[in-house]
């Protein structure tokens, strides 16, 4: 890539529309031109037809779609009007795609040597020894440790990082003009996704790719692209410099876009000092394996002797990268995992862990939760006004007879901020969101005194986070709730907690008010997690004390 | 005088129970919203319209009368009434006016072979009984959509093709009341070897394959829900049993189970003649073992199918809310597990409706399965054997049982498509 002109157009999309069978548009029209040795990153939340444009590229459509108008140039190529045979040596040869989910990309029955060497062969005839070299060269480049053995490894034998390594190996195989990555570090923790977007970078550098960078995640914006379009409801409506564009946007949304992003601090006055629950020596230890016949059994030690204390209307988070326990924790306060060890104190008077299933159902009510994913935390056969009715009807909460039990279920939904008359819809109807304020109704419905909260906002859009973060904070101030509040995302902390708890394999290594930890981090875990978290949250967190 | 046979009895029960489960199912909008939405396809609803056709003259068959003679007679003997004393001396083609072999006669002293005239038939009827069958076919489905208006507002056909629909009432009408006055004049699907008409055995068999194909899935759905759920749910030491016992079920190879099972109830039948009443008692109590042995050499693959959906489910998070909740097990499985295993159940109904009707053809054949003097595809198909090699060749049996069957399997399969299509989460 010697001397050439660092404006130099390579991929060009013009007036592209597309819209599904029904008419309905999915692109309406969407320009912008990705230069050569640049990062171009396609911003938006989901549904705003940033994925579907990377797809509409690389004329791999879903069924159904189809293009209703534009162009899109590969320097002078015109793709639309290509031949399927033509399109196929572009594809993987020319223009090359990463993907969210490597586990899912990837072939689990094939090596990885072989995958890699599959694009080698197709594009470039290369076989045998100088396949296998060339596939070794590559997996050094993308920072693969002993390529030479990993080489014949399956992908389950990798973790997560090192199978997007992989699939950015795939990708550059044929040293194509254009990489487009689709969210390639969402599924990542911040730890690897920093590491994940430090070797794109430098092999975007080294070798002057052009990459089309599809993400939902201004920290990783501000991280890596060059420029930035904002794409919302299949428009862009924003197209910028990325560093004008953080610190001046221009059109509404993605100001929004941009405030809900940040980190912003809560004005959370300190609880009482005393305990609601006092959590020693939690272990939960899983064995594996072992079967009629084999003496064999792997104990995994998920908490491993954690202690914590919930106050009164107060929130806690507990924060670590997937793996760390912080989940399995979660569920063993709720009683829901089998404890292999520790005491529960609720109210400084009864051990939790010692009730069986009876004795603790008066207790129950006291505990609730809210997950994840909000797809699949209704049962699909009732309706939410059910649902929502069923804790009551189990734990003998208020007015026993259903009109009341209605009418509460009425109250409890506009109090999330819904309509009464969702209560006879089923859960199909309502949108992530919507369905993220059903849980906390649903959670609200026994008047509990602490809910713990399993990553609620992981699965939502920033706008939609940023409104369930603040529904619970006024429930927190209404009602004196307690929070344990489980998640990865740094960038929310200020905004949710009083203190923070930090998880590594299965224990706390440290614990404190959420300023201290987030401005004078004591363990090096810790440090490393703010460390890897993208330079945007922390300056901005570092900004807010 | 009213006669209950064990299988009437059971047939009519589970028609009572489909029809409450489906009141009860309709109520739910969702569910009313997918069957309408099964029944948009045309395909789907010719096919519904045929296997009703069979399920109503199976059920007219499974009403049992006895007569003062001491026969029993079930209502749809009555229908055809003068079928049964419409026997011919042997083979007959279809529509023939003469009998199929030569017999030897001596007329005026002379010893001729000839093909003699059949007894029971006035041909030269066809069209007059054809253009009757149209205009009575279309006078009923006038009178049904007269009868009902509002046919299509609410119920599972709501937005099947109208045109469709119809149509197919009306070609269905037409084909049994053509069948029913054509019966009257000839031999439609001809007779067999001691001269009894084919048509009527062939309805006659309908009975006993519906019978197989439905009952045998209401006998194995308990034990399949029963123990498939548990083994999901409880896992442990539930599980490690019901694994257990099905997987030894499975190793055992099906027909040999089914054969041997039917061998030693045969052996009782013969030892015992008294306990049991006249001969189509005799049969109908075989019939009803069959189905209880066919029901328990297949539930085991819902089963398992069942145990590996319900470990999928009993860890998705609106179950484990449920428990957060204080919901006790019978709450789990009742209202969060069984409502969602259920698109499972009916697909797999569907499905082993007509792999069950085939059974039933393909155990009697070999000798295993029905009574010998039962009317059924299967004893049809048998016979058909001989018939089969002899010349010139008698190849109308094995033509009646197979449309009959053939029909009927069909339309189950195709209505499992699209039941399938539509219930299946992953095609949504």
């Amino acid at each position: 890539m010697a001397q050439q002109d660092d404006t130099q157009s390579i991929l060009k999309v013009e007036r592209l529309a597309v819209s599904l069978p029904d008419g309905t548009p999915i692109l309406k029209g969407i320009d912008f031109e990705l230069r050569r040795g640049e990062v171009f990153a396609l911003v938006g939340e989901s549904g705003s037809g940033k994925s579907m444009t990377a797809l509409a590229i690389m004329r791999l459509l879903p069924e159904g779609l189809r293009y209703d108008r534009g162009c899109i140039y590969l320097q002078d190529t015109e793709l639309l009007s290509l031949p399927e045979a033509a399109m196929q040596r572009i594809r993987g040869r020319r223009i090359a795609m990463i993907f969210q989910e490597p586990m899912s990309a990837l072939n689990p029955v094939m090596t990885i040597g072989e995958q890699i060497g599959e694009a080698l062969k197709l594009h470039l005839g290369l076989r045998g020894r100088k396949q296998r070299e060339r596939v070794i060269q590559l997996l050094q480049e993308v920072g693969i440790p002993e390529p030479e053995t990993r080489l014949d490894w399956y992908p389950h034998q990798l973790s997560g990082g090192q199978r997007q390594r992989v699939m950015i190996a795939m990708a550059l195989a044929c040293e194509p003009d254009v990489l487009i990555a689709d969210e390639p570090t969402t599924a990542l923790d911040v730890t690897i996704q920093a590491q994940i977007l430090d070797l794109l970078k430098s092999l975007q550098r080294k070798r002057g790719l052009a990459v089309l960078f599809i993400t939902h995640d201004m920290g990783v914006v501000a991280e890596i692209a060059d420029r930035v379009a904002v794409m919302y409801h299949g428009e862009i409506v924003e197209q910028a410099d990325t560093r004008h564009f953080l610190i001046d946007p221009e059109h509404p949304y993605t100001q929004q876009l941009l405030k809900n992003a940040l980190p912003l601090r809560a004005l959370k006055p300190a609880p009482k000092n005393q305990s609601l629950l006092e959590a020693k020596g939690i272990k939960v230890w899983f064995q594996q394996g072992g079967g009629w016949f084999s003496r064999k059994k792997r104990i995994t030690r998920a908490v491993d002797g954690v202690d914590l204390t919930i106050r009164p209307g107060e929130t806690l988070a507990l924060v670590g990268e997937s793996g760390s326990g912080k989940s399995t924790l979660g569920m063993a306060l709720l009683r829901l995992n089998e404890l292999t060890e520790g005491q529960i104190l609720f109210d400084e008077q009864v051990d939790l862990a010692t009730l069986n299933e009876r004795a603790l159902r008066p207790w129950r009510r006291h505990i609730q939760v809210i997950f994840q994913d909000p797809f699949a935390a209704f049962n699909p056969r009732m309706t939410v006004g059910e649902s929502i009715r069923e804790g009551m009807i189990t734990l003998k909460v208020g007015p026993q007879d259903k009109a009341s039990q209605r009418e509460r279920v009425a109250e409890l939904l506009q109090k999330v901020g819904l309509q009464p008359e969702h209560m006879d819809r089923y859960p199909h109807e309502f949108s992530g969101g919507q369905r993220q304020r059903l849980g906390i109704a649903r959670a609200l419905a026994v008047e509990p005194r602490l809910i713990i909260c399993d990553e609620p906002t992981s699965a939502l859009d920033v706008t939609v986070r940023a409104q369930i973060i603040d529904l619970l904070n006024t429930l927190q101030e209404e009602q004196g709730v307690s929070y344990l509040f489980i998640t990865h995302d740094l960038s929310i902390l200020p905004r949710i907690a009083h203190r923070v708890a930090v998880m590594q394999q299965g224990k706390i290594v440290e614990e404190g008010r959420v300023e201290q930890i987030l401005r004078v981090p004591q363990h090096p875990y810790t440090q490393q997690l703010l460390e890897a978290a993208p330079k945007l949250v922390r300056t901005a967190v570092s900004d807010l004390w | 005088m009213i006669a209950l046979l064990w299988t009437d009895v059971l047939v009519w029960l589970l028609v009572i129970m489909l029809a409450l489960w489906g009141r009860l199912a309709m109520r739910d909008a969702l569910v009313r919203a997918r069957w309408q939405q099964v029944f948009a396809s045309p395909l789907a609803t010719i096919s519904a319209i045929i296997l009703i056709t069979y399920l109503k003259l199976a059920l007219l068959d499974s009403i049992h009368l006895r007569m003062d003679d001491g026969q029993l007679r079930s209502l749809l003997d009555l229908i055809f009434y003068h079928l049964l004393d419409a026997s011919e001396r042997t083979y007959s083609a279809p529509f023939a006016t003469h009998e199929f072999v030569k017999s030897v006669v001596q007329q005026d002293g002379q010893v001729l072979q000839v093909h003699l005239p059949l007894r029971h038939v006035q041909p030269g009827m066809v069209w007059w009984d054809l253009l009757l069958a149209a205009a009575l076919a279309s006078l009923v489905v006038w009178l049904t959509r007269r009868g009902v208006p509002d046919f299509f507002k609410n119920g599972i056909f709501a937005r099947s093709p109208r045109g469709v629909f119809w149509g197919t009432a009306w070609g269905v009408w037409f084909v049994l009341i053509a069948l029913w006055l054509l019966s009257h004049h000839y031999h439609v699907f001809g007779t067999d070897k001691v001269g009894n008409d084919v048509l009527y055995q062939a309805i006659k068999s309908i009975r006993t394959g519906v019978l197989i194909g439905t009952l045998t899935t209401l006998l194995m759905l308990p034990l399949a829900i029963g123990l498939g759920v548990a083994a999901g749910y409880f896992k442990g030491w539930v599980d490690d049993i019901i694994q257990y016992l099905y997987t030894t079920l499975n190793s055992i190879p099906g027909v040999l189970l089914i054969a041997a099972a039917v061998l030693v109830m045969q052996g009782m039948l013969e030892t015992h003649p008294d306990w049991f009443g006249s001969v189509a008692e005799r049969a109908d109590l075989r019939l009803l073992f069959l189905t209880l042995i066919l029901g328990l050499t297949s539930w085991t693959g819902l089963c398992r199918l069942l145990r590996a959906e319900t470990l999928k489910l009993s860890a998705v998070e609106y179950v484990t809310a449920a428990r957060a909740l204080g919901a006790g097990h019978g709450r789990i499985l009742l209202r969060h597990i069984v409502p969602n295993l259920m698109h499972l159940v009916l697909i797999s109904i569907v499905l082993d409706f007509s792999g069950l009707v085939l059974a039933e053809a393909v155990l009697t054949y070999v000798g295993v399965g029905v009574d010998p003097t039962m009317n059924s595809w299967g004893n049809m198909i048998n016979a058909a054997r001989l018939e089969m090699a002899r010349e010139p060749m008698v190849w109308w049996t094995l033509a009646a049982a197979f449309v009959f069957m053939s029909l009927v399997v069909l339309a189950a399969n195709l209505l499992s498509d699209r039941i399938q299509q539509v219930f299946n989460p992953r095609n949504a």
